[in-house]
């Protein structure tokens, strides 16, 4: 889009010389107003392309008249429209005429749709740049006025974010006008004009003068905190942030932290947890002497919150408030004003206030230093992995990281481990899958020695866990780890035990025997693969279940690459042809596909380069693309381990959502 | 509610004289279900009327504006836009089939030149936008005004459409769909007075919705007993209060009805007040429970009381005193020792709604044989009205009815024995600010206004 705005080049306006190049800009504007909304979807976003065809002149007069009032469409055609005027000026002639603009957008800016809305006004704010001084206020600041006296809400909520862009470059008479729209906008009937006008307060108070700030926009921050509405009351929280930071602190303490404690007693509980969530951001803005004096024993209120939401945002904010303390005495506040707070949440009756906690405590430890961990905080994290919400446990084990560095991990591991094999154990997979996905990481941590000794049981159980989605984990972890630990490690651990389960009774089992080989022969390398799992597939072969000898056709093809060429003809070739010749349609199929793949792989070796040295043949992978339908893919007979997985599709339904229209015909309906 | 003052117009109720304005909907004797009309509202400037029906469409009247060769007519309501708005489905994991019913139609208030609404079936809620379009575009360049095509080589210069007037275009889009929250039957939905939150109820639990987000709902009331043998009461209706944003109340079957302050705490499953009528021991029997089962509930315009109705009474609470109702009708009190027939017939089990008038000193609510109820707050009295064909010429004044509940039946009373329980009217509106009332009987809709100007 950037590349075509060169104004005024010449050669934007097209010819009449009836050349075939004009064809394809034809359809684009015939497009335009196509019935499908992909197409019109398509031109609008080509606009540019349009505009230089038509050149300066006539994109001004013809094509932004239409533009402006095309108004009816759907939603994401509008949203590409107001995305494209933002980087119109070029093509409409340069700054000079950037005002040309302003009709269409303003049409945007008044629409139902908020997303349509938002983007035209970020144009909009785009394009003020864009205006000399004069054609501000000849035509932008207007517009402005226009907006915000308007009769719709949609209308004065999208002057609410004009405001501070063209308040800067206004003259002094201007300015007065500017601050008096946006206080009315401030008392506006509508709850929505006030919540965008609370939302824009902090935005504009930095364009503004100190003494405006201090005369104008306090009292309107005062009034909309104590509006009606809790949804406005909770954005003032949010402006509060910006005007603390333009004011000096003996003016804050006069004029902006009655409002915030009062925010932090509210009696809605939203409002509280807005000043919970953006706390971070309060402590940065007031400066350390008002945090000391006001924010930590609201911070100690809000930990004890009655509503659970408001704890749970609290307590997410801790490590950050104590990060962010002064250096000087952040110690003693914080082990006298903080953690006796922080010891009662952990056993707090809601979860996910718990869970929450276990999120950010392990970071104190860092802060507060070896000792202090040892003697306050590890019997916390203690009591945390005995918690009976597998979250809050879960939280803490992946944390773990931040104490190894501050205690080691032996300190831990006692209390860690049966934690840890509990989660394991849990009855919902999910919470099972979650503490897989942490082994590498552990592993990493604990060495192998402990991990042999303590949890190389745990990962070989889940291989037999009786959910798929459970085993495909434990599958790929024993990669991850092979990778961390080695090949020799390998050898010596995981693969003798994996290749004992080929004998096991149930198929399910020695299937997954055949997807660990799969994920760890190119991690084991040639030579266990040659030697050890090669046997054992090629003798599974003979397996009674057509499912097992599939997936061994499968495994086959997976591991030829690895395989060198004399066991890839001499072994592999043999059982993959009678494999080939299998009962079982499925079976055959897979069988002829790892066939024309070995034999690919075995040309390319054979000739011209007769090294077997040769790395993988890359080729050899891509030829699945190429496969037509596997027929047991939906012959309803295919691996009986193919999991379901329900999402709700919103785009699915934003598709159904389409247009109706009905004619006010009279044989329509029938009373009337 | 800002255009709730009404300041004009008198009390409402029986010291008006009611009169015959419209019908609307088909004369012939048998009723295709579809046709039912489920739900009626008036928007909140009272100038659009919408209708909901058994069959999944909504109809949506518009008021005329005021015609100078018929100064009498305050302007009739016509059809404005018609649509289908749910159709019917089928739940295949619970095997389930979803009618396709309007339960309840909420207007939002107006904010653009197009008017939204929600409606919902027993599942899914919709938010639709009817919108006017007054222009299209002309001209092509790759065809002729008359649709042929042209040579592609001999288009020398590009043409940019240009937009000409058109006849009105009504269009009824689907917004957003917000569907996949509830699991059982829901019977009301009502927009907060923060303008971008709604709630939606069903027998068990409140949702509380953002306006502009489908994927997520917040559940903050949630009656669901553990074990489903303890259920004792369900959820029978819910609104939020007319200004106070945290505020809402929900019926119950059990005649009690609960106040919850969203301020307070995310869960609204502890309430901050409980009205309930302390029960008379004297009256109890075997239907007390049932017939005690509140229809609907709705906050006056004012926001001091809110209304409920249950099978045979109306009352208004106000919302400061929790131990009794303030006001207490009767509906069809005559109707007491007919319980047991009522109740063989399933129509004991008749959900009816009331609805206040614009300065909330008359209410209205429905009855058997197209019979209809007014109350006056103010002097205490009542009227019943009919709605029916008979008398429905332009203007015509409606005759007061008279039921008679044994003895010796009067001149122009009608006997219990012969009222027809088949010809309910659950479903009535009042205009927000001017006495104008819309009555559903069946498949018929009526519109009533006051002889007075």
């Amino acid at each position: 889009m950037a590349g075509v705005a060169g104004p005024g080049t010449g050669q934007g306006a097209a010819g009449g010389d009836g050349d075939d190049s004009l064809y394809p800009i034809a359809v684009l504007i015939d497009e335009l107003r196509n019935e499908d909304v992909q197409l019109r979807l398509n031109s609008i976003k080509k606009l540019s392309t349009i505009a230089l065809a038509l050149g300066v002149e006539r994109t001004r007069t013809e094509l932004l008249p239409f533009l402006t009032d095309t108004i009816y469409d759907e939603d994401e055609v509008l949203l590409a429209l107001a995305e494209q005027l933002g980087n119109f000026t070029g093509l409409v002639g340069g700054p000079d005429f950037a005002h040309c603009l302003l009709p269409p957008l303003e049409s945007l800016a008044t629409v139902e749709e908020t997303v349509v809305r938002d983007k035209a006004v970020e144009s909009l704010r785009q394009i003020s740049q864009e205006h000399t001084p004069v054609a501000l206020e000849a035509h932008f600041v207007p517009l402005v006025k226009r907006l915000a006296s308007g009769d719709w809400f949609t209308s004065r909520t999208s002057a609410c974010g004009l405001f501070s862009v063209c308040y800067p470059r206004a003259s002094h008479a201007v300015k007065a006008e500017i601050r008096q729209h946006f206080r009315s906008l401030c008392s506006d009937d509508t709850p929505m004009v006030r919540r965008a006008a609370a939302s824009k307060l902090g935005e504009f108070a930095k364009v503004l003068e100190l003494d405006s700030v201090k005369s104008e926009i306090v009292p309107l921050f005062t009034n909309l905190a104590s509006d009606e509405q809790d949804s406005v009351r909770l954005l003032a929280v949010e402006a509060c942030v910006s005007i603390a930071q333009l004011l000096s602190e003996d003016d804050l303490e006069a004029l902006v932290m009655p409002t915030l404690r009062q925010a932090a007693e509210d009696k809605s509980w939203r409002v509280r947890y807005m000043v919970a969530d953006k706390f971070s951001e309060l402590q940065k803005a007031v400066g350390p002497k008002i945090t000391l004096n006001d924010l930590i024993p609201a911070f100690q209120n809000l930990l004890k919150d009655c509503e659970a939401e408001v704890r749970a945002a609290a307590a997410h904010k801790v490590k950050e408030l104590c990060e962010n303390l002064p250096m000087e005495g952040r110690e003693t506040i914080i082990m006298n004003q903080i953690l006796p707070y922080i010891k009662e949440l952990v056993s707090d009756t809601n979860q996910h206030v718990k869970s929450a906690l276990a999120s950010v405590i392990m970071g104190l430890s860092t802060i507060l230093g070896k000792g202090n961990t040892i003697e306050h905080l590890l019997p916390l994290f203690l009591a945390q992995l005995k918690d009976e919400c597998p979250e809050v446990r879960l939280n803490i084990i992946s944390n773990l990281d931040c104490v190894n560095e501050v205690i080691g991990i032996r300190q831990l591991s006692q209390s860690l481990l049966p934690a840890i094999v509990e989660l394991a154990e849990d009855a919902k997979w999910r919470v099972r899958l979650a503490i897989i996905e942490y082994m590498p990481l552990l592993a990493g941590q604990l060495g192998v020695e402990f991990f042999d000794e303590k949890l190389n049981s745990l990962c070989m159980a889940w291989l037999v866990d009786h959910v798929h989605a459970i085993r495909e984990a434990a599958t790929h972890n024993l990669m991850k780890l092979v990778q961390k630990f080695g090949k020799e490690w390998a050898q010596n651990t995981i693969v003798p035990k994996v290749l004992v389960m080929a004998n096991d009774p149930n198929y399910l089992h020695r299937m997954t025997t055949l997807f660990c080989i799969n994920a760890l022969s190119e991690a084991c390398g040639q030579e266990i693969t040659t030697k050890q799992m090669l046997p054992v597939v090629l003798k599974m072969a003979r397996d009674q279940v057509a499912n097992v000898r599939f997936n061994v056709a499968k495994s086959l093809q997976k591991i030829g690459p690895i395989l060198d060429t004399d066991a890839l003809q001499e072994e592999v070739k043999p059982v993959l042809q009678k494999l080939g010749q299998d009962e079982d349609v499925d079976v055959k199929y897979f069988a002829q596909e790892a066939i024309s793949v070995v034999a690919q792989r075995l040309r390319k070796l054979d000739f011209p380069v007769k090294d077997s040295e040769e790395p993988s043949a890359p080729g050899a992978d891509k030829n699945h693309f190429l496969r037509p339908r596997g027929p047991g893919e939906d012959a309803g007979k295919g691996p009986a381990y193919q999991l379901h997985v329900n999402t709700r599709d919103t785009l699915a339904q934003l598709e159904i959502a389409e247009l109706v229209h009905f004619p006010q015909s009279r044989d329509y309906y029938p009373w009337i | 509610m800002a255009g709730a003052g009404g300041g004009g117009c008198p009390a409402g109720g029986n010291d008006l004289q009611w009169c015959f304005s419209q019908v609307k909907g088909a004369v012939d004797e048998d009723v295709a279900e579809a046709d039912v009309i489920s739900t009626v509202e008036f928007s909140h400037s009272g100038d659009l009327l919408a209708t909901g029906d058994k069959g999944g469409r909504v109809v949506i009247f518009q008021r005329e504006q005021e015609n100078k060769s018929r100064p009498h007519s305050r302007g009739e309501y016509n059809v404005y836009s018609t649509f289908q708005s749910h159709e019917p489905e089928f739940d295949y994991l619970k095997s389930l089939e979803i009618e396709e019913k309007i339960n309840k139609i909420r207007w939002l208030p107006q904010q653009s030149a197009a008017h939204f609404l929600l409606s919902t079936n027993d599942k899914t809620i919709k938010l639709w936008k009817i919108s006017e379009r007054d222009k299209r575009a002309e001209g092509y360049n790759l065809k002729d005004e008359d649709g042929r095509l042209r040579d592609p080589f001999r288009i020398t210069a590009l043409r940019v459409p240009i937009l000409k007037p058109m006849d009105l275009m009504v269009e009824a889009s689907p917004r957003r769909i917000f569907a996949n929250a509830h699991t059982y039957h829901i019977n009301s939905i009502s927009v907060n007075s923060d303008h971008e939150t709604y709630l939606s109820a069903d027998d068990l639990r409140i949702n509380l919705w953002h306006l502009e987000i489908t994927d997520r709902s917040f559940n903050i009331v949630d009656i669901k007993p553990a074990n489903m043998e303890e259920l004792t009461e369900v959820i029978t209706a819910a609104e939020f209060h007319p200004h106070q944003c945290n505020v809402l109340v929900y019926s119950s079957s059990k005649g009690t009805i609960r106040l919850c302050d969203m301020r307070s705490s995310a869960l609204c499953d502890r309430h901050s007040k409980f009205f309930e009528e302390p029960e008379d021991p004297s009256s109890r029997s075997f239907f007390s429970e049932i017939i005690s089962s509140v229809s609907d509930v709705k906050f006056s315009h004012s926001g001091r009381y809110m209304m409920t109705r249950d099978y045979l009474s109306v009352k208004v609470w106000d919302l400061n005193m929790e131990s009794r109702p303030v006001e207490t009708h009767q509906v069809h009190e005559y109707l007491r020792s007919k319980l047991c027939s009522l109740y063989e017939n399933d129509c004991i089990f008749d959900k009816f709604e009331c609805c206040w008038n614009g300065s909330d000193s008359a209410i209205m609510t429905g009855s058997y044989n197209n019979f209809f109820r007014m109350f006056d707050r103010t002097t205490w009295r009542d009227v019943t009205l009919e709605a029916s064909r008979e008398n429905s010429k332009p203007r015509a004044s409606l005759k007061p009815r008279r039921v008679c509940a044994g003895g010796k039946r009067k001149k122009d009373e009608v006997s219990v024995d012969s009222l027809d329980f088949s010809k309910k009217i659950l479903h009535t509106a009042w205009h927000p600010a001017e006495n104008i009332i819309a009555v559903a009987a069946t498949n018929n809709l009526y519109i009533f206004q006051d002889k007075a100007n």
